[in-house]
């Protein structure tokens, strides 16, 4: 079992504060689904988990099995075991998803030792279909042209392949239709297991219809403010966050902006 | 202004030269006019960049011998790379000797003519004195036309008759292995009414060099015929290169040019077309990378004169170390080519802080009922780019590699023969790393 662990995180971009001490624990073989207002700081947690050079940490600790993972680049973070699945993927003219794929995986494994080209193949062949991918994707030029559908896809495809401790999806959810949220659903379920563990953000209630959390956290002000099982969001979904405000005494005329 | 003209050869020499390669009338008094012009004809004047201390005319030799050979086996390893022996259409010049030349059988029951130039002048003497700097390039553009034009010591001639559609592309490579040689190369490649043709060109310089790099190339793409044109240049530093390719699209014809222009020398060069026919089409793609301390000068031009033509243009360049590049991009929509279309593209990315790389793009239009548009940027990789890919585990600096590989891959995709592909991609490696 692997254990990230994220305590007291602060997180500030272009000086201004927007996590304010954030704590959680996540388990390999959990789901867990993180929901809560727009502007909160979810996206925020995010990348600074996966280490987006413009969120800055200015206090606190991530740990994955005890390594440090604030002192890690990017790319060890992410041979390490982390996995982001981005809100907004990047596109990379000229760059095909299968050459790049191979890279990610290769990027695992020491020189010499490469995955055999018929290997990666099949197992990319498998995951597309899967995913209900059209085989011509594996050649188009990464998220080029991808419709927001398309590049949710490519990202759990990215997963699937990479198979990570520890994924991160970042509003995998939003702007999907039924059908590709069924797909991208069905696609994280296959991830669920031993060895695997999932962080969802998520604005709404409908992605956990299709996969079903263990634990849900509510953040609100850059912080985690409450915490429970799938009764939760099922709360949320009916009643909203006024009740937890509420609850909490909190106001809402500092929320910040976020940005992706 | 006047520039001064050291020239290292004599009238009397460029007339021994052409009698000694037996050359017909024509072409020796096309030389000895020329030579004459080269004092008083104006400098070339590429567009913002000086080339005022560049030696143009100064070499050690107007002819170095090369090997012939009869088998590829006999070639260096570097050849050897990007010549397949399956080729079936394949020529081959060693510094300023025609080395070997094989001709697909099909081809030649078709009429197509591959012949080093002066075997052509001789064999094909009407046919080529119909073409040779008539139509695409003129003698007196400036001295450097002129100085190619009397001094013109290799080079390709091809031709394809009316209706052929040559289906394997021909490949031609002119390697360079003594530094005394000099290149003045020309190609030139006559696609007649509804041909098709597909030919690939390397340059490549094994080795140091101190001479002259002065290639023209012309090619002429008759009514209804299309042409695909690839070429990779890989030229040692020290050589100082002019390179002119130039092309003329008749009445429906279709031009697409691929070209990976690597050279580590300085060198100004030119890609002109003239869209002379109604509906007619031309493809530039341009693909560079300056390093080391080299000067460059960039020209991809398409000139749209035919009615319906369209024309587009996308240049690619990476500049590193303390390089310097200029890269002009220029659209022209003459009077009269009405629902002409024009479209340029050029990108530059900078990995370092000394490089300069400046992408210049010009549309002239002319005329009313056209199209035309163009995007120019000059940046650094983007860092939000190389943090997606090093989310997935890639290095930062394999994920600088895939993102540079990726941005010079219109070109790479474009070129029909996988060993200069294969080649295209290590010279890239090579030059970035």
């Amino acid at each position: 079992m692997s254990t990230l662990v994220i305590k007291d995180l602060h997180v500030s971009i272009e000086d201004k504060e927007i996590l304010k001490g954030v704590n959680l624990t996540l388990n390999t073989n959990e789901i867990h689904a993180i929901m809560g207002p727009n502007g909160t700081g979810k996206s925020t947690l995010a990348s600074a988990i996966m280490g987006h050079p413009k969120y800055e940490v200015t206090s606190g600790s991530i740990t994955l099995d005890g390594e440090d993972v604030l002192e890690m680049e990017v790319d060890e973070r992410a041979r390490a075991g982390l996995f982001l699945a981005m809100q907004y993927p990047s596109e990379i003219a000229g760059v095909t998803n299968a050459d790049f794929l191979r890279s990610a995986i290769n990027a695992r494994r020491e020189e010499g030792d490469e995955i055999s080209i018929m290997k990666f193949i099949r197992e990319l062949d498998k995951k597309m279909e899967f995913l209900e991918m059209p085989e011509e994707m594996s050649q188009r030029y990464l998220n080029e042209g991808f419709s927001g559908g398309e590049k949710k896809r490519n990202e759990i495809l990215q997963l699937m392949m990479i198979k990570p401790k520890f994924a991160v999806l970042d509003e995998i959810d939003s702007g999907l239709d039924i059908d590709a949220l069924k797909v991208v659903s069905k696609g994280i379920n296959e991830m669920r297991g031993e060895g695997f563990g999932c962080l969802m953000i998520t604005h709404y209630q409908r992605l956990l219809n299709y996969i079903t959390p263990d634990h849900v956290h509510v953040m609100m002000q850059g912080k985690v403010v409450k915490s429970g099982g799938s009764e939760l969001a099922q709360r949320l979904e009916a009643e909203g966050y006024d009740w937890i405000k509420q609850e909490l005494g909190i106001e809402d005329t500092d929320a910040v902006t976020e940005e992706a | 202004m006047t520039v001064e003209t050291k020239l290292a050869v004599s009238a009397q020499d460029v007339r021994s030269f052409s009698e000694a390669h037996n050359e017909p009338k024509w072409l020796t008094e096309l030389r000895e006019r020329a030579l004459e012009k080269v004092e008083t004809l104006e400098m070339v004047k590429p567009d913002k960049t000086n080339v005022d201390s560049w030696n143009f005319f100064e070499f050690p030799e107007h002819k170095v011998e090369g090997k012939a050979i009869s088998s590829l086996t006999e070639l260096p390893a570097e050849v050897q790379a990007i010549v397949d022996e399956n080729q079936q259409t394949l020529y081959i010049q060693h510094n300023n000797t025609p080395a070997y030349l094989q001709v697909a059988d099909e081809l030649k029951e078709q009429g197509v003519i591959v012949t080093d130039l002066f075997t052509a002048v001789k064999e094909h003497s009407d046919l080529v004195q119909k073409y040779f700097m008539t139509e695409a390039v003129e003698v007196d553009e400036h001295k450097l036309t002129a100085l190619h034009a009397a001094l013109v010591n290799g080079g390709l001639f091809v031709y394809v008759p009316k209706d052929v559609q040559v289906k394997e592309p021909i490949q031609a490579v002119f390697f360079t292995d003594d530094e005394n040689v000099s290149l003045f190369n020309h190609v030139l490649l006559v696609a007649d009414n509804f041909a098709e043709v597909t030919y690939v060109e390397n340059y490549i310089s094994i080795g140091a060099a101190k001479g002259q790099v002065n290639i023209v190339e012309e090619i002429i793409v008759n009514d209804g015929a299309n042409v695909t044109f690839g070429a990779v240049d890989t030229l040692a530093e020290g050589f100082t290169s002019y390179i002119n390719r130039r092309g003329e699209t008749k009445r429906d014809a279709s031009l697409d040019w691929a070209l990976g222009l690597m050279n580590d020398g300085d060198t100004i060069s030119e890609n002109v077309t003239h869209l002379r026919g109604d509906g007619s089409r031309a493809d530039a793609k341009t693909v560079v990378i300056g390093r080391g301390k080299q000067s460059q000068n960039f020209t991809t031009e398409v000139r749209n004169w035919g009615k319906s033509s369209d024309g587009q243009i996308l240049t690619h360049a990476v500049m590193k170390d303390a390089a310097r590049a200029i890269f002009n991009g220029i659209g022209k929509i003459e009077h009269g080519a009405t629902k002409a279309n024009a479209e340029q593209e050029s990108r530059v990315l900078m990995l370092s802080e000394n490089a300069r790389g400046d992408a210049n793009p010009i549309l002239l239009i002319e005329e009313d009922d056209v199209t035309a548009g163009h995007a120019a940027s000059v940046g650094r990789v983007d860092p939000l780019q190389i943090y997606y890919l090093m989310s997935r585990g890639i290095t930062r600096a394999n994920a600088e590699r895939l993102i540079i590989h990726g941005f010079l891959e219109p070109v790479v995709s474009q070129l029909p023969i996988e060993g200069v592909r294969k080649q295209l991609v290590e010279v890239i490696e090579r030059k970035v790393k």
